[in-house]
């Protein structure tokens, strides 16, 4: 743990895992969309179901979704400014099953007609970790650079991506992968130590056999 | 990365003749890899929110839940008249206001988190008003909080969920305890004599807020933690040493957490959140769907 996370961070109150967890879950859903949201419906399961209201939970995640930071003024504004830019949002309750207390499902639209299916929790101190992305199991923090790769189940898709990635210099910290199925849809997770520049995020996306990517480097 | 006990830390301190405060600096801008100025410069913002916290509370705002907001003020206007007098007044002011800040949705600096985000700047603020200190001593100061809080992280814990109260108004306590020493001129030792203090006598010390939110009892909770600090960095100054050692006295705070039934670790269902008048609060919040 480095000491700004135990003097830090600037933050919007009242609770680093219920307000600033959330606006954080809200911005990297954001990044991950890939896309400016037009729709989100929001989902909140267990403590962030119970509590959200008072934490101002449902508030934060929107201002995220808007693309704040857990710092800004504005986030007890949020409803208004999401209504000002455009952003139809609802926000409703779940029970998810064996997910951690503080939980949220988010079901999102960009302005291209990107689409996007989210559970991510809040596990203390601001800190949070995305469980699932289009209804595939992922476990990330989003602490380091990291791209997500959506793509057929086939030999030698992680090998194109790798190999571009050590092409750049860029050093692989964890790599996962997930599938639903033999041969079916599969999701590959890369952090790594550097951040990787658009011209290859674009040429993986490009691709034979790839489904969609996405890049997040907070 | 960081230290694992006091001990290791006041060693290397010694043996290096580094104080607290460079060892903690050094050990950051070289794990995250960035200059001195972004690690000294990052504290520095820390200071000016800390600032920032306390200088727009507003004593008109209530929290969205209608539980907290305005009592910052009253100490503020009662402040000379305290029996404690005006120094502790300030304090006590300080760590109302600032709590109240953080519960009506303000910007607010968690240390070590937000519940706990008024003891640091309540005892900051009234004393470097009283000592007029310089900002780069400011800023040294706030580095040998870190430092303590580290090492309770590292060998405890720091959230409410986790170990109660305790390890987070306590963990602020010790914290500002160990700064305000190191501000006082105190040695090393001394303040991890203060941090011991602060932590012992929180020690126990649970995490029940009413309706599950960080408003009642935490605001005042803050109160505590500060005025804690202050008598704990007197005592070390006096010369008074801990029995415990400081590192045995975080592990206690470790083991008394992990004994706690999950209703007293921030369930909002043990303490003051399962009393009657905590139960009918709780039931009256608004909730999704009443908006």
């Amino acid at each position: 743990m480095n000491i700004f996370d135990i003097l830090g961070p600037v933050m919007v109150g009242p609770s680093s895992s219920h307000t600033a967890g959330a606006v954080r879950i809200g911005n990297i859903s954001r990044r991950l969309l890939g896309d400016k949201p037009v729709k989100a419906e929001i989902y909140l399961h267990g403590s962030f179901a119970l509590t959200g209201v008072g934490h101002g939970t449902d508030k934060a995640i929107i201002a995220g979704l808007l693309g704040m930071e857990t710092d800004n003024m504005r986030i007890p504004e949020s409803f208004e400014i999401a209504v000002k830019e455009g952003l139809e949002y609802s926000i409703g309750t779940v029970n998810l099953k064996e997910a951690h207390p503080n939980s949220v499902l988010l079901k999102l639209k960009g302005e291209g007609g990107r689409e996007l299916e989210i559970i991510a929790s809040s596990v203390g101190g601001g800190r949070i970790n995305v469980e699932e992305i289009d209804g595939i199991k992922t476990q990330f923090s989003g602490d380091y650079p990291t791209l997500v790769v959506h793509n057929e189940d086939r030999p030698g898709h992680v090998a194109q991506v790798t190999s571009a990635l050590s092409h750049h210099g860029i050093n692989i910290a964890t790599l996962k992968l997930f599938r639903d199925k033999r041969g079916g849809y599969a999701v590959m997770i890369a952090e790594t130590d550097q951040p990787i520049p658009e011209n290859v995020v674009k040429w993986i996306e490009r691709s034979e056999g790839v489904i969609k990517v996405t890049y997040i480097n907070v | 990365m960081g230290f694992v006990s006091v001990k290791e830390m006041l060693e290397l301190s010694n043996e290096k003749q580094k104080e607290i405060w460079e060892l903690v600096y050094e050990d950051d801008y070289n794990e995250r890899n960035v200059s001195r100025q972004n690690s000294w410069e990052k504290m520095r913002g820390m200071w000016y929110a800390m600032k920032a916290s306390s200088e727009n509370y507003d004593g008109k705002i209530r929290s969205h839940s209608g539980l907290s907001g305005g009592n910052g003020l009253k100490m503020r206007e009662y402040g000379e008249k305290c029996i404690s007098g005006s120094f502790m007044g300030s304090v006590m002011a300080e760590a109302i206001s600032v709590a109240e800040s953080n519960a009506c949705m303000k910007c607010i600096v968690a240390a070590p988190t937000a519940g706990s985000c008024g003891v640091l700047p309540a005892v900051l603020i009234p004393y470097v008003k009283k000592y007029n200190t310089e900002e780069d001593k400011i800023i040294k100061g706030l580095y040998t909080s870190a430092a303590f809080g580290q090492i309770i992280a590292q060998r405890a814990f720091i959230a409410g969920a986790a170990g109660g109260c305790q390890a987070e108004i306590g963990s602020a306590s010790a914290m500002a305890a160990a700064m305000l020493v190191y501000l006082q001129g105190g040695s090393g030792e001394q303040s991890a004599n203060a941090m011991a203090f602060a932590l012992k006598s929180l020690l126990g010390l649970v995490c029940d807020p009413v309706a599950g939110l960080v408003e009642v009892p935490c605001v005042k909770r803050n109160v505590i933690g500060a005025v804690n600090a202050v008598t704990s960095a007197d005592m070390a100054m006096a010369g008074i040493k801990s029995v415990i050692p400081p590192d045995e006295v975080i592990d206690a705070m470790r083991e008394v957490g992990l004994s706690m039934p999950a209703a007293l670790r921030e369930t909002g269902e043990g303490g003051l959140a399962a009393t009657p008048t905590g139960v009918r609060i709780a039931e009256n919040m608004p909730k999704l769907g009443d908006m």
